[in-house]
């Protein structure tokens, strides 16, 4: 076990992750499907992710700074309807960073309304959340309505950025497929997954990508980096050491709002929709919330997460007949399982008395249904972020002055 | 005495008052740079004002706006901030309309029934988010917006399908569908007659929702506890200041359990307006009262009747807009712009005035003890 624990961090990871694939194999074919770890629920799993990591990521911006942003889900909205505006005028390109500038616009009124003037973070994060889908839908009505196929609440279809296979892997050789259709027993499992990765990448979607190692290293890495978490931990320090904190935390805020306004954007993008829809973006910013809670508060942590939230929706979208939904229930079982194996060691007791009962009502639900309804795979997210906060709430670590009023000169 | 009550009145409306002033100031040059003419559009809205059914909807939007604020200010008032009562009310309202629809009692057992139905699932689902915060330490802001999204889109549509009536309501209307209707003596009359003896007949077939008075009844608990009862005195004290109550004997988690269950129990009562009104909880309810409510209790400064004047001024931007559709003097979509911005430059305000305050209050302060001798 201490072996395990001295391998580098990839490696763990790789290892975790072929272990959960490797229960999805087995768990599904109880189920007789192979939607589990099919290349499109990987290929569907990236894609409803990346608004949720990017949300995430921008999240992780603003409380790092110690500003919470409950704002997000306003900031994103205002990212669709300036994404999409700006793709049908200017292309695919400016659409994004028209998206990012709308979602910055929203991350500045919030920086404005706690930073200068004091107000409580949830409140002001509640009020873009009001302001927002109002703006949206006002200037809906004097623009988008005056475009061909636009209406108050929608846009014309957007176009989008372009897309890439990744050679030898995928295509040419295609080696992930031949494993994958040589169908042996978890190797062709991994291939569909990886190979549903790898095929049709939006350009987009690889730069969000991206975005994770270049934000661990610019919070991490650089001196701006360690300058705004010490905003977020102790921004008193930071006053004495000459830090401007308020101007840290203000670039940190639209930073934020530039993110989530970027997976606006995405999700205006033919990605995932195509247009801009009043309402579209379905409480995707408070997911990205989760995510970053789940992440605890760390880059990777929020990738993770937002692949994990991504998942349920990859495997709901075609999953007609509800079998892959089922054998999600059985996999949410053993996790559960593991939990209270995991409490256990710790000696908590409540906990794993609790974990134990959640299990066995979700193997009970699993022998007795049949099917398992649409509606269990689109609330399945919001779930597992309560599960895991019953459980690790202790064992998470969020910046120490997230949420507090800073004024200058209280030192 | 009558100069420092003068002066808190001063201080408690001149916030609102600038933020009001501030946001139709923003709206107008929005609308002149549409290239709308403000004024005639603020004209037209309070011209179809006056009017009494005009007035009569107004009302019936402001009634469960002003349930929802005082929901979420029983919780602000302990510093606890209950964002989940959006669920909470669409999953009571749809709990109570489907009970309601399944039983038949005399009238007003019938109506108890429902409104306790109601008050009890509000209540249970807000004290959820309670218990998780005293037991495991969770943030109720987070876990309320995950149980939000559970019961919209998780419970609240399974069991709308679930209990959905077969077929439609009314022939000839297939928006009509929801729940089994409720027989008419589990429904709260509406108060025409009322106010017909004090005005015209009404016209245009509306009706003032008897549910108003229930709203008024809540508003007045609502005052009663907080302000005249040992609770209300524990929950302030807490709010304030939680060591000092805690050092004081109010034990702080049951206090943050009863504030959030208190809580949830009267967002129950949000949805119960719209079930009145059709008679069974239709499958596309009136969606975003919870989020609402929230600007309500800022706006109204979790006072009870400041709570009223928010949501009336809510509920009239609401419907008095509607006539700039037919007179085209400006969009309609004006007025969510001008709610956003009344609420950001509410909470603004609010918070420079109560520095303006400190600064004020440290200061006479300072003078009374330079003129006694130290």
């Amino acid at each position: 076990m201490r072996r395990f624990a001295e391998l580098p961090a990839w490696a763990r990871w790789a290892l975790y992750a072929a272990l959960g694939v490797l229960l999805l194999t087995i768990v599904q074919g109880f189920d007789d499907t192979n939607r589990l770890t099919a290349a499109s629920s990987s290929q569907a799993m990236l894609r409803w992710g990346m608004p949720i990591l990017l949300a995430g990521l921008g999240g992780l911006f603003a409380e790092r700074a110690g500003i919470v942003n409950i704002g997000l889900e306003g900031m994103m909205i205002l990212g669709t309807w300036f994404g999409a505006w700006g793709a049908l005028n200017y292309g695919a390109w400016a659409g994004l960073l028209l998206g990012i500038a709308g979602g910055a616009l929203g991350g500045l009124i919030h920086a404005i309304a706690t930073i200068s003037f004091g107000v409580d973070h949830v409140i002001s994060g509640v009020a873009v959340n009001i302001l927002a889908p109002g703006a949206t839908r006002f200037l809906s009505s004097e623009i988008f309505t005056g475009y061909d196929g636009g209406s108050i609440t929608q846009s014309p279809r957007v176009p989008g950025v372009g897309h890439i296979t990744v050679p030898v892997l995928a295509s040419g050789p295609d080696l992930l497929g031949d494993v994958m259709r040589a169908d042996v027993f978890f190797f062709s499992d991994v291939a569909g997954l990886t190979r549903g990765l790898a095929t049709q990448l939006s350009l987009v979607t690889l730069i969000a990508l991206l975005l994770v190692p270049f934000t661990a290293w610019l919070l991490w890495r650089t001196r701006f980096g360690l300058r705004l978490r010490v905003c977020g931990e102790r921004p008193e320090a930071g006053e004495s050491q000459g830090i401007n904190v308020y101007r840290y935390k203000y670039v940190a805020v639209v930073i934020s709002g530039g993110f989530a306004g970027l997976a606006g954007a995405f999700i205006v993008s033919p990605e995932l929709s195509g247009i801009y829809l009043e309402g579209q973006t379905t409480g995707r910013g408070f997911i990205g919330l989760a995510a970053l809670i789940l992440g605890n508060w760390r880059p990777s942590g929020i990738l993770i997460g937002a692949l994990l939230f991504g998942y349920p929706f990859g495997v709901g979208l075609r999953d007609l007949d509800g079998a892959a939904s089922h054998s999600l229930l059985l996999v949410n079982a053993i996790a559960l399982v593991g939990v209270a194996v995991w409490a256990h060691r710790r000696g908590q007791r409540t906990s794993t008395i609790l974990a134990v009962v959640l299990s066995g009502l979700a193997a009970m639900w699993y022998l007795v249904a049949e099917e398992v309804p649409d509606w269990w795979t689109d609330i399945l997210p919001y779930v597992i972020v309560l599960v895991v906060l019953v459980f690790f709430t202790q064992r998470l670590r969020p910046p120490a002055a997230a949420g507090r009023p800073y004024r200058k000169g209280e030192a | 005495m009558n100069v420092a009550l003068g002066r808190r009145i001063m201080w408690a409306t001149a916030a609102p008052l600038a933020a009001l002033l501030f946001a139709v100031a923003m709206s107008s040059i929005v609308l002149v740079i549409s290239g709308s003419d403000p004024l005639a559009a603020y004209g037209d809205m309070i011209a179809h004002a006056r009017k009494l059914e005009t007035m009569i909807d107004i009302l019936n939007r402001a009634t469960p706006l002003y349930i929802a604020g005082v929901a979420v200010a029983i919780a602000f008032r302990m510093n606890l901030f209950n964002i989940g009562v959006e669920g909470q009310y669409l999953l009571a309202a749809l709990v109570a309309a489907h009970v309601g629809g399944l039983i038949s009692l005399p009238a007003a057992l019938h109506v108890a029934v429902i409104l306790l139905v109601a008050m009890s699932v509000g209540a249970a689902y807000s004290g959820l988010a309670g218990v998780l915060k005293v037991t495991r330490g969770i943030n109720e802001v987070i876990s309320t917006i995950m149980l939000n999204a559970i019961a919209i889109s998780g419970l609240g549509a399974w069991l709308v399908r679930e209990w959905q009536a077969s077929g439609s309501i009314e022939p000839g209307s297939a928006t009509r569908v929801g729940t089994t209707p409720i027989d008419e003596s589990g429904l709260i009359g509406d108060l025409n007659g009322v106010l017909e003896v004090f005005t015209r007949d009404i016209k245009q077939g509306k009706s003032l929702t008897g549910v108003l008075v229930l709203a008024l009844l809540v508003g007045v608990g609502y005052h009663v506890l907080v302000n005249r009862t040992r609770f209300g005195f524990d929950l302030r004290a807490s709010g304030i200041n939680p060591f000092a109550a805690r050092a004081g004997g109010v034990p702080p988690k049951r206090m943050i359990v009863t504030a959030m269950v208190l809580s949830g129990a009267v967002a129950g009562l949000v949805g119960v307006a719209e079930v009145m009104n059709v008679g069974f909880f239709p499958s596309n309810p009136i969606r975003g009262l919870g989020f609402i409510g929230i600007a309500v209790a800022l706006l109204g400064r979790n006072n009870p009747l400041g709570i009223g004047v928010a949501a009336l001024i809510f509920a009239f931007l609401d419907v008095s807009s509607g006539v700039l559709q037919f007179t085209g003097a400006a969009s309609r979509e004006i007025v969510v712009i001008m709610q956003g911005v009344i609420i950001l430059a509410a909470v603004v305000a609010y918070e420079v005035t109560r520095r303006a305050r400190e600064r004020e209050e440290a200061r006479s302060a300072a003078a009374a003890l330079a003129g006694s001798p130290a």
